[in-house]
């Protein structure tokens, strides 16, 4: 079977070339203004790295401050000049550099970086799509995305610093810009890149929907498609609905800083004087702002747990546990994710009869979460588990998941919100549950399907010595955060000097960044190796995971146009027919009917 | 610091270079395919090693919540506090059991069915009998936790505490004001355009309601054990939050809105020192909004008297009455309506 599917790109390039009307590709429409999925997906991935590498920089630089408070660190003042006088953060700058890691890790990273990359990768190969519906929308997307990624970095660079109002940026701080200098320009530019990062968001969203409903191959039913589909299409429609209410409100935040409208402002005094603006109401931005900002953990979690699906499966040798559950589940998570957003304004002076009601609705989350954790768990029970690095990440995701899901209780109940509210509680419930969780996925991603990008494999030692690292650093610097916050240490602060009963924590914070040191740098492992692989990698085999999906049907290597040479393959089968009893071997692809395995077939499958 | 620094860069690029030639010369071993062997070994490792790192992680968790736990929040100053705290620990309790159980489940079967000579996996993709049992056990947990939750939640913001006595807690980057509204037990009206250095509330003197407010000039307010205390809260520029960790008690400072928080302080600030046994020890209100570039410092200290020693105090603050008086403004403003939002 596997053979028969062998198809290397020379033969297909003999047969594109007898079907003519083959187009030369120059350099620009190939790598730059690509509009083959495949190499929009590589550039998503790539500026996501990229971007990934800059966050991460700014939280070694702002842990090392809050780790060693009394230490000067020459370096800062070389790197970051006037922000780093006599090798001290600036605390204003602090601030600054703690919102743009926030935006460009939430936004850039993981939304981008994960249903960019991998719903433009196997989006069209596991439905049996030639590409994606537009191509051109789909190039598009990127560049906005590219566009919206250069307007924030160059945010860091200007005189008065970028937007350091938390990545939340409510107003009346983020819309005066006499409230703190983070405020003016930086403010601005910040608006002005999530403006084109909701653009990039919608097209793409869209551009995924169409095609996994319209686009499927023959004999790709709904219910054939496999778990990481599912969780790029809810996705996208999550995020279709939500983004918008974002863009309306950062609208209408321009509005009231550059034309005088008071949408968030009343009733304010600063810089010595009273403002006209009347009327308005900061709660206002939090209700839009959270009506994104809910659902947008979903959209961040939900690729990373369809992406973990699939490879959870496939290396467990072993159908998914549940598969109807599975998806009811991711269903039940994104319906409620837009009903919950006011459990991050429990204290806000939000009408507390809400508060009521948003406590319900978020601690309801938990039931489909639970389910999703158990079917993994289930699925690892009496499975013949082979631990490739992107199996021990699914593995650490799953472990993840349970212990940043755990927390959520605490913080979704309003009454044990009020205490640990803003601390540093919530940084490390959502570093655990989001952060960390879609970096795994992400992670775990990459090392499955690198072969179908870039038809090499990556190294698998230098992959565990990256997974351990990475999972130890992860646990290091987000578990004992919890304990900051329970003793009431609030987030966002440049130095834990406010209050005596405080210093305790203060080696507490030496352990977190040290940990954080270590974690950074192991990323260098998997970039060394990410770069190595793609030019001197092992080459890859047809099917290297012995998986029954189709996108390992299609050529080995970088992949064609088009995808498959011939029609696109037809689909008999759900994706997780793994070691079924009486089947030759411990998979069957989705590609082989029922009537070529007889022997394996269960009763009403024929 | 900055050679150290240095040190690791060159010593991780050097590491790098070497990991670089390893990887070359293992592929170089030419046409080396991994055998059945190579792969039982791998997954040998990452099995054991899973298994290694949660029976490590799960003492470290125990290990880190006895030697942390002294140093957290001390018992709760207040009411209300109490029984958040138990509702808290039955929480963590629940919270507890699952987290052990799950991840000791995850990290046992990811290590006894690794990968071994001759295993086949056991096909099994669905079982709706347990898919039910568990969605239904987490829906009970659950809708318990709700309720007992709801039920604190009902009883600390959603029930008007008789007798309260007003204060108001205004906020400005970056210090507080506390306002304390007399025998009238009203706060005098406000407009945030009457703001001076020498009316740093912006207080209306012609409001008779004004005439016995007093407030705070330092930076320290006092409040009276065993009373029940309705604070309001008023932000000058931006959101601030006051936040009472050691009475439990937050809410957030939002310009042109009146927020409420009540509670009733349990234990002084003397009897506090004793208990924690820190004679320096004093409660603080923090801000936990960011609010600025000097959000960190924006802070108050908080004493709980006894009735007697709060009055004295309060003779000492300054009264709204020696303000010179204030032009009226025509057209209120929304500060001063007894609304909570309905946002």
């Amino acid at each position: 079977m596997e053979v028969k599917n062998t198809v290397t790109a020379e033969d297909v390039h003999h047969v594109e070339h007898h079907a003519d009307e083959h187009h030369h590709e120059s350099f620009w429409t190939k790598y730059i203004f690509s509009q083959d999925h495949k190499m929009i997906a590589k550039q998503y991935l790539t500026l996501a790295i990229v971007m990934a590498f800059i966050g991460m920089f700014m939280s070694i630089i702002f842990r090392l401050q809050l780790g060693f408070p009394d230490t000067k660190f020459g370096f800062f003042e070389t790197l970051l000049g006037k922000w780093g006088k006599g090798g001290k953060l600036d605390p204003g700058f602090y601030l600054a550099l703690v919102t743009i890691h926030g935006t460009i890790m939430v936004f850039f990273v993981l939304t981008a970086g994960l249903s960019g990359t991998f719903s433009n990768l196997l989006i069209p190969f596991q439905v049996g799509a030639r590409d994606m519906a537009s191509g051109f929308l789909n190039m598009l997307s990127f560049w906005f995305f590219f566009l919206s990624s250069v307007v924030m970095v160059w945010s860091v660079f200007i005189e008065t610093g970028p937007a350091a109002g938390g990545w939340t940026v409510y107003p009346p701080l983020s819309a005066l810009p006499q409230a703190m200098p983070g405020s003016g320009l930086g403010m601005s530019l910040w608006l002005l890149s999530m403006a084109f990062f909701i653009v990039q968001a919608l097209m793409g969203g869209i551009n995924y929907i169409v095609t996994v409903l319209n686009l499927r191959t023959k004999g790709m039913a709904m219910s054939r498609l496999p778990l990481t589909i599912w969780a790029f299409l809810i996705t996208a429609i999550l995020g279709l609905l939500t983004f918008p209410v974002l863009l309306a409100a950062v609208l209408l935040l321009i509005f009231d800083r550059s034309f005088g409208t008071s949408f968030y402002l009343s009733d304010i005094f600063i810089g010595g004087a009273p403002l006209p603006q009347t009327g308005g109401s900061p709660i206002l931005y939090e209700h839009l702002f959270w009506f994104l900002g809910h659902p947008e953990v979903y959209i961040v979690l939900l690729p990373a747990l369809g992406l973990t699906s699939e490879i959870i499966s496939t290396m467990s040798r072993k159908p998914i546990f549940g598969y109807k559950a599975m998806v009811g589940s991711l269903c039940a998570i994104a319906f409620l994710s837009c009903i919950v957003w006011g459990h991050h304004m429990f204290v806000t002076g939000m009408n507390p009869f809400l508060g009521t009601v948003f406590t319900i609705t978020t601690l309801m989350v938990a039931i489909p979460s639970a389910v999703k954790v158990f079917n993994y768990i289930a699925t690892l029970w009496r499975a013949n588990i082979q631990f490739s690095p992107a199996m021990c990440f699914a593995v650490g995701l799953v472990s993840l998941f349970i212990s940043g899901g755990l927390t959520g209780i605490i913080l979704g109940d309003s009454a044990l919100d009020i205490n640990v509210h803003d601390t540093y509680f919530v940084v490390a419930h959502f570093h655990v549950v989001m952060g960390a969780v879609a970096v795994f996925g992400m992670l775990a991603g990459v090392y499955h399907w690198f072969p179908r990008m870039f038809g090499r494999m990556m190294n698998k030692t230098l992959g565990y010595v990256h997974f351990w690292f990475t999972i130890v650093s992860v646990y290091g610097v987000f578990f004992p955060m919890h304990f900051v916050g329970l003793a009431g240490i609030p987030r966002r602060y440049y130095a834990n000097s406010a209050y005596e009963g405080f210093d305790y924590f203060l080696s507490v914070n030496h352990l977190i960044t040290i940990f954080a040191i270590i974690g950074g740098a192991a990323q260098f492992i998997f970039l060394f190796n990410f770069i190595y692989s793609i030019f001197k990698g092992k080459k890859a085999t047809q099917n290297p995971w012995n998986s029954t999906t189709i996108e390992w049907t299609s050529p080995v290597g970088p992949g064609i146009h088009g995808n498959w040479a011939g029609p696109t393959p037809t689909v008999y089968r759900w994706p997780y027919d793994y070691s079924k009893p009486g089947a030759e071997k411990d998979f069957i692809p989705q590609t082989v009917p029922f009537s070529e395995t007889k022997s394996s077939n269960l009763p009403g499958e024929e | 610091m900055t050679i150290l620094i240095l040190i690791a860069v060159i010593l991780g690029i050097m590491v790098l270079v070497k990991l670089m030639n390893i990887v070359q010369l293992s592929t170089q071993v030419s046409g080396y395919e991994e055998t059945e062997d190579d792969q039982i070994k791998e997954n040998n490792y990452a099995g054991i090693g899973l298994m290694l790192f949660m029976i490590i992680g799960l003492s470290l968790t125990v290990l880190m919540i006895v030697s942390y736990r002294p140093h957290l929040l001390p018992v709760a100053a207040s009411e209300h506090g109490v029984g958040l705290d138990k509702l808290l620990n039955i929480n963590w309790i629940v919270i507890g059991f699952v987290f052990f159980i799950t991840q000791i489940t995850l990290f046992y079967f990811a290590h006894k069915y690794r990968h071994t000579k001759g295993k086949v996996a056991y096909f099994y993709p669905m079982n709706h009998k347990l898919e039910i049992v568990w969605t239904a056990i987490p829906t009970i947990v659950l809708s318990i936790l709700i309720v007992t939750g709801l039920q604190e939640w009902h009883k600390i913001l959603m029930t008007e505490k008789k007798d309260a006595v007003n204060v108001q807690v205004y906020g400005y980057q970056f210090a507080w004001i506390t306002r304390y509204s007399g025998k009238d037990n009203t706060l005098g009206k406000s407009n945030y355009k009457l703001i001076t250095d020498e009316n740093p509330l912006g207080l209306e003197t012609s409001d008779p309601a004004m005439k016995d407010d007093v407030y705070t000039t330092g930076n320290e307010m006092h409040i009276p054990v065993g009373q029940e205390i309705k604070f309001q809260f008023n932000a000058r520029d931006v959101i601030h939050s006051a936040y009472f960790p050691h009475f439990r008690a937050q809410m957030n400072l939002v310009p042109g809105m009146n927020t409420f928080f009540t509670f009733k302080p349990t234990i002084t600030t003397e009897e506090m020192r004793k208990i924690t046994k820190n004679d320096k020890f004093d409660y603080v209100l923090l801000c936990n909004k960011v609010c600025g570039v000097a959000h960190y410092t924006m802070k108050m200290t908080v004493v709980v008297d006894t009735p007697e020693d709060f009055k004295k105090w309060l003779r000492k603050q300054k009264k709204a009455r020696e303000i010179s008086s204030t032009p009226t403004v025509a057209e209120n403003t929304t500060v001063n309506k007894e609304v909570t939002a309905t946002l």
